[in-house]
């Protein structure tokens, strides 16, 4: 595996060596010493053409926690009349001798671009409304211990539904290929002005009728509106889209008492969740939060170290 | 300029006959005077030379894409006498000084004519007419906003109602600004939703194309629909054709060979306005070409800089060039599968063009003395492997890049002179 991409690249024994690895990664952070020499010498550079404060910082400890050599860049216009290109970006800082470029940008496919820019490894920490493939992975690797925890694991056979802004999500599109690949039922959840053409031909389910689906979902993942979104092109109202599409409390009594709750953050209290649903006992927000730094380790470890070339 | 003899060529219809070129003319054989060259045509085809109503040549103002000279040399390569320039330069061809300017530097400078195409509204910005009757008294007939669409439709009433008293045709890039967005970059399907790209929707363009054509019947000025790429705009047109309104339509290259899964990859040199769609949509626009529902194949010759398509998909600009390889294009999609022949593939790329644009008095003549010596002769059997490192533009953002593809054409004539391949002759 040269970069992380997305997670349609990712074969069932791929993802799950990813996950197990990250596992081992967790136990490091349970250590006094949380630190491994793993990536020494390693030199990785954190570019975000978008803002990202929880993304960016979970792949920084990733990196520290690695021994890997890492800064982080905020880059600013990427727009073709101002500024440096995003491929002048790269290649200058290639020159410094990188080892991995880890990219968040606004644009869908521009890591897929970056490919032909760069030699080192790419990891994709979100591109536009295409992929972020290490939040699906952190979903994955917290409903996988939650699963295991109530003692039913793995994802096989299991009934995840995803809530919200499908069209403009990159966690909704790297989630779908990874829970398919890991055998979960999907099933989508959006108004039709929210739902990205084509979505029939995806591996999944699709409705528009959030109570229909919530009694019979082992894991709820509810997607975070943008505030942009909500005034009056997509949907009416914020009130009318926490009536059909919110987590709120009516709802959450639907919602078998074992199902997990989740949310990729930052949320909306009030308008996709409800505060009793988010800080309920059901609720992993945090554990995802928490998973963050572990996957990521994993993920930076399997391209960066090698180890993974007996996967193949 | 040493008089020439063809001989034995074969024309459109099937016929072979010798051709022979005196100074800016074909004559009679035996009209030729001693020492002139001939050259065995035997196997070889000719044909009018080519008319495009669709070239962006960037000058002035997109120099370092591409020049009246440079572009104007690609299309004599891909069999071409004549191109339209049009108006989205920088300035605008809004004026009759803008235009009475490129056509004084296509005169000077071109490897073809060049014909100015006028802008609609002044500065394309959609809101007041540009001078139309001052540009028509400098020789323009066809008036396009193109890059941009008229969104208003009283300003497009207005247009169609003044350019009627003189005859002048507006082609419209029919593209609604609200239903396809800003960042709008690809074809709203399947594909478009799983990379994540701002969706362009087909009906984006087929609700302005059923506007116009309402438009054009209720004042009966002439409409010619730019680069039509879908399944509806298509229908929309048969139904005005029916009807007999004013309306005319044309279909790039690009529209007619390639499609959405070209964008897999990301690659920029792809991203196109409208952009490439599904194969029920090729398969519609190929049809609509056979029965005569689109007139004409157009390139949309869309020269771009490396740097500015070396950007993120939704950033990119929008364009892709066409003039070397369209005549390609056409026969491996059209005359290969027995869709059109040579004479229907004349009329689309030569006569029909030539008469929307009203250049019929020296453009997309038939092959017989007296006339103009425009022509292209070609030899369908020659293919090549493209390489945009060997375009004649001096753009690089060839979507036929690595294709395997017809290389028709020997040598283009413009008014009597070899534009190209007086050498492979």
């Amino acid at each position: 595996m040269k970069h992380l991409l997305s997670t349609a690249d990712l074969d069932w024994d791929q993802a799950n060596a990813l996950l197990d690895t990250a596992e081992q990664m967790a136990a490091v952070l349970t250590r006094p010493i949380k630190k491994i020499p793993a990536l020494v010498g390693r030199t990785i550079v954190n570019l975000f053409f978008e803002d990202s404060t929880r993304t960016r910082n979970s792949f920084e400890l990733a990196e520290r926690r690695l021994s890997a050599d890492s800064i982080s860049v905020t880059a600013r216009g990427s727009s073709v009349s101002k500024g440096e290109s995003m491929r002048d970006t790269m290649q200058t800082l290639e020159a410094m001798k990188v080892d991995c470029f880890v990219i968040r940008h606004a644009s869908s496919g521009a890591l897929e671009q970056a490919t032909g820019w760069t030699d080192a490894h790419l990891v994709n920490a979100g591109d536009g409304w295409h992929e972020h493939p290490t939040q699906a992975l952190l979903d994955a690797f917290t409903l996988r211990r939650h699963f295991a925890a109530v003692g039913h694991p793995g994802l096989e056979g299991k009934h995840v539904a995803i809530v919200g802004d499908l069209l403009h999500s990159r966690v909704v599109r790297s989630n779908v290929w990874l829970l398919h690949t890991l055998g979960a039922t999907v099933s989508l959840v959006a108004p039709a002005t929210l739902r990205p053409a084509g979505v029939e031909t995806w591996p999944v389910q699709v409705t528009e009728d959030l109570d229909s689906v919530l009694p019979q979902v082992h894991a709820l993942m509810m997607l975070r509106v943008q505030r942009e979104r909500m005034s009056g092109g997509f949907f009416p109202t914020a009130r009318e889209y926490t009536e059909f599409f919110g987590l709120t409390p009516a709802r959450l009594r639907l919602l078998s008492p074992r199902a997990a709750i989740c949310h990729p953050g930052p949320i909306n209290r009030g308008v996709e969740i409800s505060a009793e649903a988010a800080d309920s006992a059901q609720s992993l927000i945090l554990d995802q939060v928490a998973a963050g730094v572990p996957v990521r380790m994993s993920v930076l470890f399997h391209l960066l170290s090698g180890a993974d070339e007996g996967l193949k | 300029m040493t008089d020439l003899l063809l001989r034995g060529v074969q024309l459109a219809d099937g016929s072979h006959r010798d051709l022979a070129l005196r100074g800016e003319l074909l004559v009679d054989p035996a009209d030729l005077g001693p020492g002139h060259r001939t050259v065995a045509a035997d196997g070889l085809i000719g044909l009018p030379g080519l008319v495009d109503l669709h070239t962006h040549l960037r000058q002035p103002g997109g120099e370092d894409a591409e020049t009246v000279a440079s572009g104007t040399r690609a299309a004599a390569r891909g069999g071409y006498t004549a191109c339209f320039a049009m108006a989205n330069t920088d300035p605008v061809a809004d004026t009759a000084e803008a235009v009475s300017h490129l056509a004084e530097l296509g005169r000077r400078e071109g490897w073809a004519e060049v014909v100015p195409v006028g802008a609609i509204t002044k500065g394309l910005a959609g809101q007041e007419l540009a001078e139309l009757g001052l540009m028509h008294r400098a020789g323009v007939n066809l008036f396009s906003d193109d890059g941009r669409c008229v969104q208003n439709a009283q300003v497009m009433r207005r247009a169609l109602e003044y350019v009627s008293d003189f005859g002048g045709v507006l082609a419209q890039h029919s593209q609604d600004d609200d239903l396809a967005g800003p960042t709008a970059c690809c074809h709203e399907s399947a594909i478009g939703g799983r990379l994540g790209l701002p969706p362009w929707p087909a009906a984006a363009e087929s609700v302005i194309v059923a506007r116009d054509i309402e438009l054009a019947r209720l004042t009966g000025g002439r409409l010619h629909v730019c680069h039509v790429s879908s399944a509806e705009s298509v229908e929309l047109i048969r139904w005005a054709k029916a009807r007999q309104l004013p309306v005319t339509a044309e279909v790039t290259p690009h529209h007619l060979l390639l499609g959405t899964a070209e964008l897999e990859g990301y690659d920029t040199t792809y991203k196109v306005n409208p952009p490439l769609r599904t194969d029920e949509h090729i398969e519609a626009l190929r049809q609509g070409l056979v029965d005569g529902v689109i007139d004409a194949v157009a390139t949309d010759h869309a020269p771009h800089t490396p740097e500015d398509k070396d950007h993120p998909f939704d950033v990119a600009r929008p364009g892709m060039i066409g003039l070397e390889q369209a005549l390609a294009v056409v026969i491996e999609t059209m005359v290969a599968s027995g869709r059109l022949d040579w004479s229907g593939l004349v009329e689309r790329m030569s006569t029909a063009p030539a008469r929307i644009g009203r250049v019929a008095d020296r453009q997309g003549r038939p092959l017989e003395p007296g006339q103009p010596a425009n022509l292209v002769l070609i030899d369908p059997s020659r293919r090549q492997v493209v390489d945009r490192a060997a375009s004649w533009s001096q753009a690089r953002n060839n979507p036929y890049h690595g294709r395997d593809l017809p290389d028709p054409v020997l040598a283009t004539f413009w008014r009597g002179r070899a534009t190209y391949g007086w050498d492979n002759l």
